[in-house]
């Protein structure tokens, strides 16, 4: 599962702050004690691995190799450029992540909208909700799998029931593997997106709520005038981190469909994955993960924009 | 914020909406449920049931003969147990000076967490199979919980930032002035009223560890070293030819101990880690 971003900024002026961080510009000796432990291991294991990625993506490196990896330029990139079927993938990839973040806020929004109300059975949503949340994605993808089972599964036996026809090969059917696997990408992130917009909500102030009300507005007019103005910051930040997760995402489809059927459903890490650890192609896999790095940037850009306009309204 | 007066007809609509969440949220797991416990021949079945009609335990007896499942439980135990311990053992101290000194290293430590959250995978783990194939440790647990440790680290610094801030700088100050040095007012003041905090960041260190499948496919390569998402893959076999039955049982037990987890740590999650991600 992936986790979220930090915060940074400190919270709002209008709550008390009792561990205020005081202005001091260098770290003492003793502090450099504490910070080592975790900093070694980071610029060890994360930040080094990460630029020799980079750099890794300007070589031949190859698995198995006798010669030396040498230094290519940027000749992996112009092969890149015309692999038409990264280009697919990179489209498929685009597709997922607009097909899964965009239905899954609507419809996340939609139930913190409900949860945010005095209604019965809310209990039960916010138990049921943990689920989604606390699978591991290989099981949510098996259970997805045995969902979809053209002949056991129960979608196929309900439209069966309905006498909607004999229902059909979900995920392994050119049309439908798309549509089949953002089904399951939606329901597996719906968790983390309406807990968040949830607490979007309850940030909202309730008297304004109550004034909108007396002067006659209806709820729709209040969820424009006051609801959604309070929520924006929130909802584009979460909606961007969606789309990057989404972007990046492996197992939920890997599991799924393995990027079948005939490369329809082949998200550009599933592609990039069988380019370095099943053909070995190191360097060229790198290169795309370098590309793939060029869109995520514009979606951060947006999440730190919307993260920064939310430290403002407060 | 409690509910402004709704018409009749309104809340019945909100309750037909919320029913209909509660079925999207739900069926997929009871039919998970559901085909754990049915013998094969209502497996094979062209009209399944929600109820097995005769519930058995077989499937479960049978994934564990057909696949190494103790073995993948206990390496995935390992492997999440050492991530999240050494994750918050070193990220504790690293998080209270985040969060009580405004230093550069803060800055680019937040930075560093943000950025982490948004790199595709593959641009990490092809160097990290290269290192770690020079060090010798592909196909061990110790390479795959390295990784685990610094996977898990920017997501626990940032949970920990906040639980220190939450912590009443007046409490240490009051301890400095009894004469405490650094080390003794960590120990004896903050360490007590910070360990919730750090048992909810360890559990779920330990949760997406345990669930993570990526990296622990990339680095084991044999049965006996794999972690329980890998060793469940094993259970589809070729091109959709999955014995269904035993699939479904070891699928469902390999859930539980996260759901178990998540139930006891959730609201100090959705709290803390999830408003921290979103609002500033």
């Amino acid at each position: 599962m992936a986790s979220a971003a930090p915060r940074s900024g400190e919270p709002g002026p209008s709550r008390p702050r009792p561990g205020k961080p005081r202005p001091v510009r260098h770290l003492d000796h003793g502090a450099w004690f504490l910070v080592l432990p975790a900093l070694i291991p980071i610029l060890v294991l994360s930040v080094g691995p990460l630029l020799y990625g980079i750099s890794l993506a300007f070589t031949d490196s190859q698995a198995g190799r006798t010669e030396p990896t040498e230094w290519i330029g940027t000749l992996n990139f112009q092969d890149l450029a015309h692999d038409t079927l990264f280009w697919d993938s990179f489209r498929i990839g685009l597709l997922w992540a607009v097909g899964v973040s965009v239905p899954q806020f609507v419809l996340a929004l939609g139930l913190a909208l409900l949860l945010n109300q005095n209604l019965r059975f809310r209990w039960l949503t916010r138990a049921l909700a943990i689920i989604p949340w606390a699978m591991p994605e290989v099981v949510v993808a098996i259970m997805w799998r045995l969902v979809y089972n053209p002949d056991a599964g129960i979608l196929n036996e309900t439209i069966r029931d309905l006498g909607l026809g004999d229902g059909r090969d979900w995920l392994t059917g050119l049309a439908t593997a798309l549509p089949a696997v953002i089904v399951v990408g939606i329901w597996a992130g719906m968790p983390q997106t309406t807990v968040a917009l949830l607490a979007g909500l309850q940030n909202t102030p309730y008297e304004l709520h109550e004034a909108a009300a007396l002067d006659g507005a209806g709820a729709w007019r209040r969820f424009r005038t006051v609801t959604w103005p309070a929520l924006k910051p929130v909802a584009l930040a979460i909606t961007a981190l969606n789309f990057i997760w989404n972007f990046n995402s492996f197992a939920l489809v890997y599991v799924l469909t393995n990027g079948g059927p005939g490369g329809r459903t082949r998200l550009p890490m599933l592609f990039a994955y069988e380019e370095a650890f099943r053909y070995g192609q190191f360097g060229y896999a790198a290169a795309m993960g370098c590309v793939m790095v060029a869109v995520i940037s514009v979606m951060l850009a947006l999440y730190l924009v919307g993260r920064l306009k939310g430290g403002d309204e407060k | 914020m409690t509910a402004l007066r709704t018409s009749r007809s309104g809340r019945a609509g909100q309750y037909l909406a919320l029913l209909c969440y509660l079925v999207f949220l739900a069926f997929p797991f009871l039919w998970l449920i559901s085909t754990a416990f049915k013998p094969p021949r209502e497996l094979g079945s062209l009209h399944p049931t929600w109820i097995p009609e005769d519930p058995t335990l077989d499937n479960f007896r049978q994934a564990f003969d057909e696949q190494p499942l103790l073995q993948a439980a206990a390496n995935s135990l390992i492997a999440a147990l050492a991530a999240a311990l050494i994750a918050v053992v070193i990220a504790t101290p690293m998080a209270y000076v985040m969060a009580r000194h405004r230093s550069k290293l803060s800055t680019a430590a937040t930075g560093w967490v943000v950025v982490s959250q948004a790199f595709p995978f593959v641009l990490v783990i092809i160097p990290l199979f290269l290192i770690l194939k020079n060090l010798h440790l592909i196909n061990t647990l110790f390479g795959l919980i390295m990784v685990y440790v610094v996977w898990a680290l920017p997501f626990a610094l940032w949970m920990l930032v906040g639980y220190v801030r939450a912590v009443p700088r007046e409490l240490e100050e009051a301890a400095a002035v009894d004469g405490a040095g650094r080390l003794r007012t960590l120990v004896s003041v903050t360490a007590p009223l910070l360990a919730p905090g750090i048992v909810a960041t360890a559990l779920f260190a330990f949760i997406t560890a345990w669930n993570e499948f990526f990296f622990a496919l990339v680095l084991l390569k044999t049965p006996e070293k794999q972690t329980l998402p890998v060793v469940l893959t094993h259970f589809l076999g070729a091109e959709g030819a999955a014995d269904l039955g035993p699939l479904a049982a070891a699928a469902f037990l390999a859930t539980l101990p996260s759901l178990v987890i998540f139930a006891i740590i959730q609201k100090r999650i959705t709290g803390g880690m999830l408003a921290g991600a979103v609002k500033s």
